[in-house]
């Protein structure tokens, strides 16, 4: 005799129901979640941009941001203007922050327009100009935060990952490869955009040589270092035109 | 009740899923450049392993037999899953260091070696036991080889130097000494794993298989 089980009608109907039911469990909790979790992602955007111009608690070697509570007040202080660039017009907007790179680089490559934020932050007399950026590690996604000044010398990065190798390359969000990038040029003196290498061959482990175009790589992480290479180059170039108009004018 | 006490200990050295029963190795190898990702990836198997185990210890007697491996799989997925998002919520910090490990969890064989081998026969109770005892298990050898990888590899702990700073050349980096890079890759954790699959095995002759 069949068990009741081992019914084919019966297993169907089971796996419906348990898809039925999983699927309401987790729609409740995403939507339940939602919320918290797109407010956490805000703070941790304000969080990042104010890192990379040196508003944030590290400690020796390490990397700390300034706490969720005090994001948003020193955010208010210290971005003084939030751009998009479109197509060369240059727009003020209050939640250029929240433009999600990801979303935009899609757009690009659909052969839309890309929107391009810029954040310009202002601290002890001196200006940055912030611009995130977006590319592939090895596993997922890599993202991350420049600093720079107006002649596009890098003054502070910040780079996060979604799920690179624990201990190798998951490290570039560690102080001691962000740290490297300070000082760094991505234009040559002729105005030429040139990037900056994450290099394993650059003979200069501690970083002294800025005028190279390339920091030290960590052992191990040669394609997510890479992908910094690259989304440095790929996503940074597009601010050139922005730079050049700053320049001209004054 | 002696019984019941064996579920949780005997996972821990003598029936250890990775030593012994050779399960959940290739996380075991994945993650254990560092010490703290061991940990927080111990902490997740021993949360979906205990609850996993009792759902599917209830849901036992009306699984149908020939999609079991796909329910056992999707209890996995949904436990994960819900792990994930209450974290995102209310540990964002954490929740992104988990965020790696998410899908070798849900790949993690020794919890569908569990579900199969036991919760499938047990009751509630015995299963969410031995669901503690061998995610015990496991975090224990997780952290043993994240201990020595991490240490030996960065020479740090949770991220505190422990010899002294690498570049700066002080402590034992003054006189020479220098951190042995291959143990942040994979085939050293094998050979770690390896290591202490042996010591077990020369304490305890009775494990070894002939």
């Amino acid at each position: 005799m069949e068990k009741r089980t081992e019914k084919n009608t019966y297993t169907v109907l089971f796996a419906v129901g348990m898809v039925l039911v999983v699927g309401a469990i987790l729609a409740y909790l995403a939507s339940t979640f939602r919320p918290i979790i797109q407010e956490n992602e805000r703070l941790e955007k304000q969080q990042n941009i104010l890192y990379t111009m040196g508003v944030n608690n590290n400690t020796e070697g390490a990397a700390n941001f300034v706490s969720t509570e005090e994001a948003p007040k020193l955010f208010e202080k210290y971005i003084t203007k939030q751009l998009v660039i479109e197509d060369g017009q240059v727009k003020e907007d209050k939640e250029a922050y929240l433009i999600d790179v990801k979303k935009e680089q899609t757009r690009a490559k659909e052969g839309k327009t890309r929107r391009l934020p810029l954040f310009i932050g202002e601290k002890d007399g001196k200006t940055f100009y912030i611009a995130p950026i977006r590319g592939k590690g090895l596993w997922d996604a890599i993202w991350g935060y420049v600093a720079m000044d107006k002649d596009m010398v890098v003054q502070g990065v910040y780079f996060d990952h979604k799920g690179e190798t624990p201990g190798l390359g998951a490290n570039i969000k560690q102080r001691y490869f962000m740290d490297d990038f300070y000082g760094e040029r991505l234009l040559t003196e002729a105005g030429v955009f040139k990037g900056i290498t994450v290099s394993k061959s650059n003979a200069d482990p501690t970083n002294e040589d800025k005028n190279d175009y390339e920091v030290d790589a960590i052992a191990g992480a040669t394609i997510t270092g890479d992908g910094v290479s690259a989304m440095i180059k790929k996503d940074l170039r597009l601010y050139v035109p922005y730079f050049k108009q700053i320049k001209n004018k004054g | 009740m002696a019984k019941d006490s064996k579920l949780i200990l005997d996972p821990l050295t003598d029936n250890n899923p990775i030593t012994i029963q050779v399960l959940g190795i290739c996380s075991a190898l994945a993650i254990t450049a560092e010490l703290e990702a061991s940990i927080v990836m111990s902490i997740s198997v021993l949360f979906v392993m205990g609850v996993g185990n009792v759902v599917i210890s209830l849901m036992r007697n009306i699984i149908p037999s020939k999609i079991r491996i796909i329910v056992q799989l999707i209890v996995v997925a949904t436990l994960v899953i819900i792990v994930d998002q209450v974290l995102k919520a209310y540990a964002y910090e954490l929740s992104k260091t988990l965020g790696a490990f998410v899908g070798l969890i849900i790949t993690n064989c020794i919890i569908m070696g569990r579900f199969e081998a036991f919760a499938l026969g047990n009751g509630p109770w015995r299963s969410f036991l031995d669901g503690i005892g061998n995610a015990l298990g496991y975090a224990v050898i997780l952290i043993i080889v994240g201990f020595f990888r991490e240490l030996l590899g960065s020479g740090s702990l949770l991220g505190y130097k422990i010899f002294g700073d690498s570049v700066a050349k002080t402590g034992l980096y003054a006189y020479g000494y220098e951190d042995n890079g291959f143990m942040l890759l994979s085939p050293m954790a094998l050979i770690v794993v390896g290591i202490i699959i042996w010591v077990q095995r020369s304490r305890n002759r009775a494990l070894i298989e002939d």
